[in-house]
């Protein structure tokens, strides 16, 4: 602002006009999008405006207390069973992809082998702690020793880095998942393992079968033996860990993590350790996952092979993303999401209500004006009706099948869905049609797509009944966490949860 | 030294590596236009893999085929490719496209997602087990002996004489053609392209469509081969071609048929004569990748890239 550009004489006079649009504009070298943040929050008005600013008002403290809350309620309310599904699982899950935050969301490697490293702690504290090793070591012991041999395999694993970046780290990283699980399912000393020098062959692992009788964590004498008692220990856990996290976010290394996520040769130019900070991170990760991996084998009692998979680590990774990857707080809501709402699948009746229910909701949430999912419902209820009259009339086995498993809805929905009495080949067709009209409908605009909705949502609901209800455990689950993966790196890549990135250029 | 062995796993490996190549050069034909990894580049080889089956079952199964057994062979080609090529084509307009953009691991986890999904609509559609032929009888096998230990079966030639040919054929169209042309000016730099009036979607498409039907060749051969398809055969395949891509170097379209025979020999002989090799031969080959990021991370015959700042 030192010399006026317009030609006004430099005598000293006051220049108006361009100093008044100086202090309009951002600050120099600050986004105009980051410096405009803030008001954009302020911006929102109403309910969810107050919510936003009453949020942010509470100290980071009560942020942990608020989200923690409603889990200590239910670990003391819940019956074991439900403690364990949607309880104890959804927390092993938060802390697994606390860990993940830290080498994806905070220094941006994109590590495709962490769900190895959950493995390792869980084999390594079995090894320490199991019937099937013969060796019994407390857990004050067991459990720091397995964490600090994850780390170590975190830290090889991370050399890597040093070499190889970006897509080329995932593909080893997923590779070393890989080779981690033709290991772990063939170390077992039979007669196609290896033979080791001096020692020959060992059963390390137990192969195929599993690395069972693995001991309850045993701190100085007390073990926790129910679920209650592991719920609240991960608990604790995870709170402690976020905490740290927390802290460790907003400290230099934290810093320092995030410039390397940003632009890792910019933050080499700025003198900062990349390939330490690299390293830190993978072992910071693999930390996570081995003390989670020692929780996890001795609430299974047992490690086994198929345990550590690329369905589980597509998992986290949904949940990491869900949650919004660099946020901490986003973990556990994504945790809740990913592994309640399929719990909640896993019984039928349950399955359709949230299956109709969330269609319902995100037709509300998606569309505007407010009649027009009035229009698309209303008008899928008459379109399934009008297509059931007619097969009626002119396929009679189209409408001979009967809903799986007794619910509420199965009498009026008996007589909206077609349901075949073999479905198979029908249904593989119909899932194909499903896949091909949702992704037209991601093309059309407008009144096109509200009316292509009316049977798209019908073929969905057809596929649901006669395909997708029977495996929702197992495919149908991953299906889905597939299918949401590519639809927010396609509509908001930043998750639910996490803030905007801004790409600089 | 025990030349029956060796010649066995030698057969073997370049089988194994005719595959993997074609693997291979469907993710460096990709990342040499886009700089993306297609995860889901493995999961349409298993696909390509399960039309071949549906194709031959269409036919009359392989024991009484309604139609010559090469003409049925040469179907199972045909509709596979150009399903796979399809199905690679639509991968790209509505995974990848929007995010071509976006940074670096937005596409990468999108290529993940289209990865499981695929996967597990494969064991939703067509179960979890291996679809097995039992005893394939298409053409008539028949093993040939060379000199006194070299034996190779007709199948064998055919697959490894059907992946060099389409090498070849691929090689002509990158190198002769003008959507070659086309295609090596996108991957020199894809907004100089645009300017000089080069379609880039179009390209792209095109070379996902290539891709994908190359991948979908190795799968009939897989079947053709070992008559069987799985749901999740397509993970390491995919893994494996994408070394086979690195080793060569990735972008170089010899590279990548280099290394595919490089991983399928090494693979058959691990088998053959290292410790432990019939279980831990993925192992070795995961030490090769290491070995190679390690060692020249360029590949064998890619050129050094050179960072732009």
């Amino acid at each position: 602002m030192s010399a006026p550009a317009d030609g006004s004489p430099p005598d000293g006079s006051p220049v108006t006009g361009p100093t008044e649009e100086a202090a309009e504009a951002p600050k120099v070298g600050v986004d105009e999008w980051v410096a405009r943040h803030e008001e954009r929050r302020q911006a929102h008005g109403g309910l969810t405006g107050a919510v936003i600013q009453g949020w942010d008002r509470v100290p980071p403290a009560g942020h942990l207390a608020i989200l923690f809350a409603p889990f200590v309620v239910f670990g003391f309310v819940a019956n074991e069973g439900n403690l364990y599904r949607y309880g104890l699982i959804t927390l092993i899950y938060a802390l697994l992809a606390l860990g993940l935050n830290v080498v994806v969301g905070f220094a941006g490697l994109l590590d495709l082998g962490y769900i190895a490293f959950f493995g390792v702690g869980a084999y390594a504290f079995g090894i320490m702690a199991s019937g099937h090793s013969g060796h019994h070591l407390p857990a004050e012991l067991a459990v720091p020793i397995a964490v600090a041999f994850t780390a170590l395999v975190g830290l090889l694993l991370g050399l890597t880095s040093w070499r190889v970046s970006g897509d080329y780290l995932a593909i080893v990283t997923l590779f070393f998942l890989q080779a981690f699980v033709i290991f772990v399912n063939n170390a077992n000393g039979g007669p196609s393992d290896w033979s080791y020098p001096f020692v020959g062959k060992v059963d390390i692992t137990g192969g195929a079968n599993g690395l069972d009788q693995i001991d309850p964590l045993r701190f100085f004498g007390y073990s926790i033996s129910t679920t209650k008692g592991y719920y609240f220990y991960t608990l604790i856990s995870l709170a402690v860990l976020m905490a740290m996290l927390f802290f460790v976010n907003r400290s230099r290394t934290g810093r320092a993590w995030r410039s390397l996520r940003e632009d890792p040769l910019a933050a080499e130019v700025m003198s900062i350790p990349v390939n330490r900070l690299k390293l830190l991170a993978f072992v910071f990760g693999a930390a996570i996952a081995g003390y989670c991996g020692t929780i996890f084998g001795s609430v299974q009692s047992g490690a086994f092979p198929g345990d550590y998979d690329v369905g589980l680590l597509i998992t986290i990774y949904a949940i990491a993303i869900l949650g919004g990857l660099g946020s901490i707080g986003g973990v556990v809501i994504g945790a809740l999401i990913v592994n309640g709402v399929p719990e909640l699948l896993r019984s039928s009746e349950n399955a359709r209500l949230l299956f109709y229910g969330a269609l319902v909701v995100g037709l509300f949430l998606a569309m505007r004006p407010w009649y027009r999912p009035v229009v698309v419902i209303v008008g899928t209820i008459a379109f399934g009706f009008v297509v059931h009259g007619v097969a009626g009339a002119v396929w009679p086995r189209g409408t001979a099948g009967h809903i799986q498993g007794g619910a509420r809805l199965a009498g009026p929905l008996e007589h909206w869905v077609l349901l075949p009495t073999h479905p198979g080949r029908i249904g593989g067709w119909a899932y194909f049609a499903l896949i091909a009209m949702a992704l037209v409908l991601t093309l059309v605009r407008g009144w096109w797509r509200t009316l292509l909705l009316i049977p798209t949502l019908y073929l969905a609901a057809f596929v649901w009944e006669n395909e997708l209800v029977e495996q929702v455990s197992g495919a149908t689950r991953l299906i889905l966490l597939g299918a949401l993966l590519v639809v927010i790196m396609n509509v908001r890549p930043s998750g639910i949860f996490g803030t905007a990135r801004v790409e600089v250029v | 030294m025990n030349w029956n062995l060796f010649f066995g796993e030698l057969v073997s490996g370049l089988t194994l590596g005719s595959i993997y190549a074609l693997i291979a050069l469907g993710y460096t034909m990709v990342y040499g236009i886009l700089k993306l990894l297609n995860f889901a580049h493995g999961d349409v080889y298993m696909v390509g893999a399960y039309v071949a089956f549906f194709v031959l079952q269409w036919l009359g199964g392989p024991l009484n085929t309604d139609v010559a057994g090469w003409l049925a062979i040469a179907i199972m080609f045909l509709v596979a490719m150009l399903a796979c090529g399809m199905l690679g084509v639509g991968i790209e307009r509505f995974a990848y496209r929007r995010l071509r953009n976006a940074p670096r691991i937005a596409p990468l986890i999108s290529a993940l997602g289209v990865s499981i999904f695929l996967q597990n609509s494969a064991l939703l559609l067509w179960g979890p087990n291996f679809r097995d032929y039992g005893t394939f009888d298409l053409i008539n096998v028949k093993s040939y002996r060379v000199g006194a230990n070299f034996l190779i079966s007709n199948i064998q030639i055919l697959t490894i004489v059907t992946s060099i040919v389409l090498m070849i054929v691929l090689t002509l169209l990158v190198s002769r053609t003008r959507t070659g042309k086309a295609m090596r000016a996108t991957s020199f730099d894809r907004e100089a392209a645009e300017m000089m009036g080069i379609s880039v979607d179009g390209v792209v498409s095109f070379t996902f469509f290539v891709g994908s039907a190359l991948a979908a060749a190795a799968g009939v051969m897989f079947v053709i081969l070992f008559g069987q398809a799985s749901p999740l055969m397509g993970f390491t395949a995919g893994l494996k071609g994408f070394t086979a891509a690195v080793v060569g170097g990735i972008g170089s379209i010899p590279g990548a048929m280099l290394g595919g025979y490089l991983i399928g020999l090494l693979e058959a002989f691990a088998t053959g004569y290292l410790p432990g090799g019939s279980t831990y031969a993925n192992l070795y080959v995961f030490a090769l990748l290491i070995a190679m990021f390690l060692l020249r991370p360029s590949g064998l015959l890619g050129s050094p890239t050179i960072q732009k700042v």
